[in-house]
């Protein structure tokens, strides 16, 4: 109950800052940060939950952005379902990826997600319909009332999208999925021999974490009135996805929230105020830090304090 | 007694090395089992084949009269088969009463609240209770080999097959897992024990076989056993 009466909140609170700022920027970064929170909370369900380091989120995010740019190429479809679009081909990468390398353990798992990505940029690359290496310029529809912005609307997409993945999330870890995801993470024999289908679970959270980041790619290519591949399946995305729940934490949903507005919100503050290489280092930097301090996260960290007092 | 376990010619290698070779045995409802044999005899191997872990390349595994030698793991748990580790894994980053509630939500099918309760009932007769709520990361050896078993015991299994439980413990402590062992008997259960101490085997088991290099070499009652010359030979080093 806390938790709906937190979202609405939120959500209330985010709507208000739609109605009542008028400054475009001020939407233009916070839908990034929002995005990170959709990416980090999804990655979080197979990353963090079920401990298997997944550094496809380019894989998905970008299948998700072109299924969403491709289809309203084709039919000038709506938002609504280009992001539906989105969901299910990612969901559908989740799967098939997942039953391919949900095999592999450890370091194996994560190397052959990074093939993923780079078979998924390949694709990309060499599909001319989808504008290929050079990309697809789109033309954005007009924002659909009461939103006078299109970004301004995409920004309270992404607000919704963010409230839906961390409701998600939240629904999985206090679930039994949950515990049998954190019993595969702890030991995948004892999970087996407790009676837990680890693959099955396994393929769902990597289905589910992929439908995730698939939606929270799907409107970029209307936020940006472009798509181009290189820039698309890039790797600061997993870096993101992944570096946000290391510093919020990973074993409670609140973790990839808290990482994600703290890392990309410093982010978007030093790509502006300093330079944008800069703010690689400072992810690479802060991630390092949280490791060595703070190896449960930021939430780990005050549940120590607190079980202290 | 009619047969709980029955397996056929078993066979098991990992590349040109053979682990098992033509393994048979029958264990009977509510039997004490004992199975012993030299480090690298195959003992493990045969029952990570029983328990699913490994598949088998050849032979047949019957339980309760059920072909289960393709099913994977977790199925063949919750068929009531259940096992526990030679080296504990515990799921470390959860408490004891919830590494209970692993089993009982995936084999019980039960919610936490009918499970709970359970899984207290079942730490208390296995002299865990207090540790309840601890985390799996803060026991001790014994403790954690009573977890392994407890774990086992809320798959509420038909055969539970205890795997070097005692390894490493102290005298008393011993007896302590071997008076756990002979209650869940007495309860209905068949039990496997595998083990290097002796005199726990010996006491424990009402029937025992050995194996040396993935083959059987003796079958009999634990008197029987020791004063086998293979046995001697292979296992006892007389």
């Amino acid at each position: 109950m806390k938790f709906w009466i937190g979202a609405a909140v939120v959500a209330a609170a985010l709507v208000a800052m739609a109605a009542l700022v008028n400054y475009e920027y001020f939407f233009f970064a916070g839908y990034t940060v929002l995005m990170f929170v959709v990416l980090s909370t999804a990655w979080n369900i197979l990353g963090g939950y079920a401990g298997y380091v997944n550094f496809g989120t380019p894989a998905f995010f970008g299948l998700g952005a072109y299924s969403a740019a491709v289809l309203y190429k084709a039919t000038a479809a709506p938002l609504a379902l280009q992001i539906a679009l989105a969901a299910v081909m990612a969901g559908l990468l989740g799967f098939g990826a997942g039953l391919l390398t949900l095999r592999l353990r450890g370091i194996f798992f994560a190397i052959a997600t990074i093939a993923v990505t780079v078979i998924m940029q390949t694709v990309f690359i060499n599909w001319r319909y989808a504008g290929g290496a050079t990309g697809l310029q789109l033309l954005r529809p007009e924002p659909i009332a009461p939103f006078e912005s299109y970004i301004k609307m995409l920004f309270i997409v992404m607000a919704l999208t963010a409230l839906a993945s961390v409701a998600i999330a939240r629904y999985i870890e206090r679930s039994w999925i949950g515990r049998g995801l954190r019993a595969v993470r702890d030991s995948e024999e004892a999970a087996e021999a407790s009676g837990v289908p680890t693959l099955r679970l396994k393929l769902f959270a990597c289905t589910v974490s992929g439908a995730l980041m698939g939606v929270a790619g799907a409107p970029m290519p209307m936020y940006l009135s472009f798509i181009e591949p290189a820039s698309t399946f890039n790797l600061t995305y997993a870096i993101g996805a992944i570096a946000s729940p290391m510093i919020g934490g990973t074993a409670h949903w609140l973790g990839p929230v808290i990482g994600a507005v703290l890392l990309s919100s410093l982010q978007q503050i030093v790509t502006v105020t300093v330079s944008n290489e800069t703010n690689v280092l400072l992810v690479g930097v802060l991630l390092v830090f949280f490791v060595v301090a703070a190896p449960e996260g930021i939430v780990g960290l005050f549940r120590r304090l607190l079980r202290r007092r | 007694m009619s047969a709980l376990l029955t397996i056929g010619g078993l066979s098991k290698n990992f590349g040109g090395f053979a682990a098992l070779t033509d393994v048979s045995l029958a264990v009977a409802q509510g039997e004490r089992f004992g199975l012993i044999g030299p480090n690298g005899s195959g003992k493990t191997t045969l029952i990570n084949c029983v328990s699913g872990l490994l598949r088998n390349d050849a032979g047949s595994i019957v339980f309760a009269g059920e072909e289960v030698s393709r099913l994977p793991a977790y199925q063949r748990t919750r068929r009531g088969i259940a096992r526990s580790f030679q080296v504990p894994r515990p799921f470390h980053s959860m408490t004891v009463l919830e590494n209970l509630l692993v089993p009982s939500a995936y084999v019980g099918h039960v919610k936490d609240a009918e499970g709970e309760p359970r899984a207290m009932e079942l730490l208390k007769s296995i002299g865990l209770a207090d540790k309840a709520n601890a985390h799996a990361s803060e026991l001790s050896q014994v403790e954690l080999r009573k977890l392994e078993l407890a774990r086992a015991m809320a798959a509420q299994p038909k055969l539970l097959i205890s795997d070097e439980a005692m390894a490493g413990l102290a005298g008393n402590e011993v007896d302590e897992v071997l008076a756990i062992l002979f209650k869940l008997n007495e309860s209905g259960i068949t039990i496997i024990m595998i083990e290097h101490i002796m005199q726990a085997v010996m006491r424990f088991s009402q029937r025992v076989i050995c194996l040396d290099a993935g083959k059987i070499i003796c079958e009999g009652t634990p008197a029987s056993i020791v004063q086998n010359p293979d046995v001697q030979k292979a296992y006892l080093g007389a």
